[in-house]
């Protein structure tokens, strides 16, 4: 669990072509206003770039949002280049449109959660607080 | 009017008969966080200038409707936006939707195409015919208006950084089927303010991007004067999270921004502002949204008047498209989203839109199927041919409410406008960020009212289901993609490299000259140039812009 002394630090990343961002930046917002550090990458990220700066910033978790039908392809090539990278304790959740039988497969891929549209910011938050481990 | 000018009478209704009820809540607001009054009266409205504030439709300022018959004379065009996967896969949806009654095309852009990527670059991976239909090249054009009568059918194209390249592919196939630019009638997006304000999808950064927006005005002025260059665009930015009177503020605001360029160019105002279109959204909030609509053509028609001079009575009309509001449709109980996208399918016909494409109840889970999309085109159909709202101009017209609510969000927008004349215009209020971050802020309060359940959402945070039904979804098939990029490999090669270089320098000496491309992209298209290496040269010559990322 985390410690009142060292905040979770987040990585808010926009994968893909898509220009929906409306969601990222309430949720960003959100975290950071629960006492989180957070990064926005802005739109448009590759998922080498996500991971880049994922590992640059030093982040425990990564929330990606996905509104473009692309979550079966971007979302696996994360998880991978976390892997490759050997940075798998990097914790990887994410939102968006994202249909339900997907949901199963993305998890079995190592996504740790999804969240579909109507999650509130404060369903996030907590999972987040429950979900990541800080090293003391 | 304040409490202590109201009548006796007025006075005495509220003490003994209005304050001895309770109120359910202690403030009761619209989604824009509007206040409401809970009665407007005669006297709240006394000294409204009718004939000023309304006319009748058809005439200045077009309160009431921008034909004098409005939906007696014709109904609005049924136009559903449809696009996915290859050309194929979208003309057949097209004949689909045609067969049902639809009576205009709506084309829905995969993200490759709207951010200037061929299927086979690696910024596609994922992408390809995903969220709308690839289209790449004359060929893709040509397959998915197969066996559809340019000159009959208008055709709406949803594409903005690279419209320059989709309506000279649309043109040029014309060119091909023996037709002339003037006999086509259709609308293409082509807005950049709104881009960077809140779809984003962009090239280049926001001056070349407006450039290259007129470039279309101003082709189209002169070549295809039934075809509406540009549809100024308020949906996004609704979307994205601004309350109604920022997006009616922020799409009229973007319109002065572009008449202002093409009047710089030394176009004259009559010459192309008949032919400006705009897009809006209808949200929930029922008598705000027709409000919007009313106080949209009233302010457009006075500035078109006033600050530019217009002579030309269809350059005062904001003829506008609708469309229901993705952002209010929930993935939980999804069938409840046909209530939701009747009634605010009905506020846009009260508000007098000139044509309206309803929501799929399963657009928050995927790409509608063709069973959800034929329900949203039949929303349209009982609404035009069993509720009666058509058989009367403006039928809410002279409602001490809905007069005052046109009034408030009329000038709300209009002190916006100010605010954004005041910063230089819309092109550096975009610059700065000024737009984006008042809708960021708007979209951050409404969440926030949401979560502590002070708006409620049914099935959301209000009369939730523990077990759901699920409903069918559309899937795009993966295989797409490759088939998409193994045809452009194809055209690629069959092109005539030296036709296809040629073409290219052209398109890249227009743009280094700051000249109209209309022109020579026409011709780039058909000796093979793609869209993907069109957007190529304007990275080149005009720079790339990227996200600023500001939360």
């Amino acid at each position: 669990m985390s410690t009142n002394s060292s905040p979770i630090r987040v990585l808010i990343a926009k994968a893909g072509l898509d220009g929906h961002d409306r969601g990222a930046k309430v949720v960003a917002r959100a975290l950071r206003d629960a006492g989180m550090e957070v990064i926005y990458t802005g739109l448009h990220q590759t998922p080498e770039m996500i991971v880049r700066s994922a590992i640059q910033e030093d982040v425990h978790c990564i929330g990606l949002s996905i509104l473009s039908g692309a979550h079966m392809t971007l979302f696996p090539e994360i998880i991978n280049l976390l892997k490759q990278e050997k940075s798998s304790d990097i914790t990887v959740f994410g939102g968006g449109i994202i249909p339900k039988d997907d949901i199963a497969k993305l998890e079995k891929l190592g996504v740790k959660k999804v969240f579909l549209p109507g999650a509130s910011t404060t369903e996030i938050v907590e999972w987040i607080r429950g979900n990541i481990s800080l090293p003391s | 009017m304040s409490a202590d000018s109201k009548s006796k009478k007025y006075i005495e209704w509220r003490e003994r008969r209005y304050n001895t009820q309770k109120e359910r809540l202690a403030k009761f607001t619209s989604i824009s966080f509007r206040e409401q009054p809970p009665l407007v009266t005669a006297e709240d409205r006394s000294g409204f200038d009718a004939d000023g504030q309304l006319g009748f439709p058809g005439e200045f300022p077009f309160t009431r409707g921008v034909q004098p018959t409005m939906y007696r004379g014709r109904l609005w065009t049924m136009r559903q936006f449809a696009g996915f996967g290859s050309p194929e896969d979208t003309n057949r949806r097209f004949k689909y939707l045609l067969e049902h009654g639809q009576t205009g095309l709506s084309t829905a852009f995969d993200m490759p195409s709207l951010m200037g990527y061929d299927p086979d670059s690696p910024r596609s991976k994922g992408e390809v015919g995903r969220e709308g239909v690839s289209v790449a090249t004359l060929d893709d054009m040509d397959r998915l208006f197969a066996g559809i009568d340019q000159s009959k059918v208008t055709t709406s194209m949803t594409i903005n950084c690279s419209a320059t390249a989709a309506m000279a592919m649309y043109f040029a196939l014309a060119k091909k089927r023996g037709l002339g630019f003037e006999q086509l009638g259709g609308t293409i997006q082509n807005d950049m303010f709104k881009e960077f304000i809140a779809q984003k999808e962009w090239i280049s950064p926001p001056a070349p991007s407006v450039k290259l927006a007129c470039d279309i005005i101003e082709f189209c002025a002169n070549e295809a004067p039934k075809f509406n260059p540009i549809s100024i665009s308020g949906y996004h930015i609704r979307e994205a999270g601004a309350t109604a009177v920022q997006e009616l503020a922020f799409t009229l605001a973007d319109g002065i921004g572009y008449v202002e360029h093409c009047l710089a160019r030394g176009m004259a105002i009559d010459s192309f502002a008949p032919r400006l279109s705009f897009f809006f959204d209808v949200h929930n909030d029922f008598f705000e949204e027709i409000a919007k609509f009313r106080a949209a053509r009233r302010i457009w028609a006075r500035l078109m008047r006033d600050r530019f001079g217009a002579k030309h009575e269809n350059s005062m009309k904001l003829r506008t498209h609708a469309q229901t509001a993705g952002v209010s449709l929930t993935a939980q109980q999804p069938l409840n989203n046909v209530a939701r996208v009747a009634l605010q399918a009905l506020a846009g016909v009260l508000g007098g839109v000139q044509s309206l494409h309803t929501n799929s109840m399963d657009e928050t889970l995927s790409l509608p199927t063709e069973e959800a999309a034929k329900v949203a085109l039949r929303t349209q159909q009982i609404i035009a041919e069993e509720t009666g709202v058509v058989n009367v101009v403006d039928p809410l017209g002279g409602s001490y409410y809905l007069e005052q609510l046109t009034d408030q969000i009329e000038a709300e927008a209009m002190v916006y406008i100010g605010k954004i004349d005041a910063l230089g215009g819309m092109l550096h209020a975009v610059e700065v960020g000024f737009p984006q971050k008042e809708i960021a802020e708007a979209a951050y309060q409404f969440q926030l009212q949401v979560d502590s359940r002070e708006k409620k959402i049914v099935g959301v945070n209000a009369y939730q289901d523990e077990q759901e039904q699920p409903i069918p979804i559309l899937h795009v098939d993966f295989e797409g993609e490759l088939r998409q990029i193994e045809k452009l490999k194809a055209f690629k090669a069959a092109r005539n490299p030296g036709d296809w270089k040629k073409a290219c320098a052209a398109i890249r000496e227009r743009c280094q000259q700051n000249q109209n491309v209309m022109p020579a992209l026409i011709d780039g298209v058909a000796a093979g140039v793609t869209l993907g290496e069109i957007s190529d040269i304007y990275r080149e010559v005009f720079g790339v812009y990227t996200d600023p990322g500001l939360v």
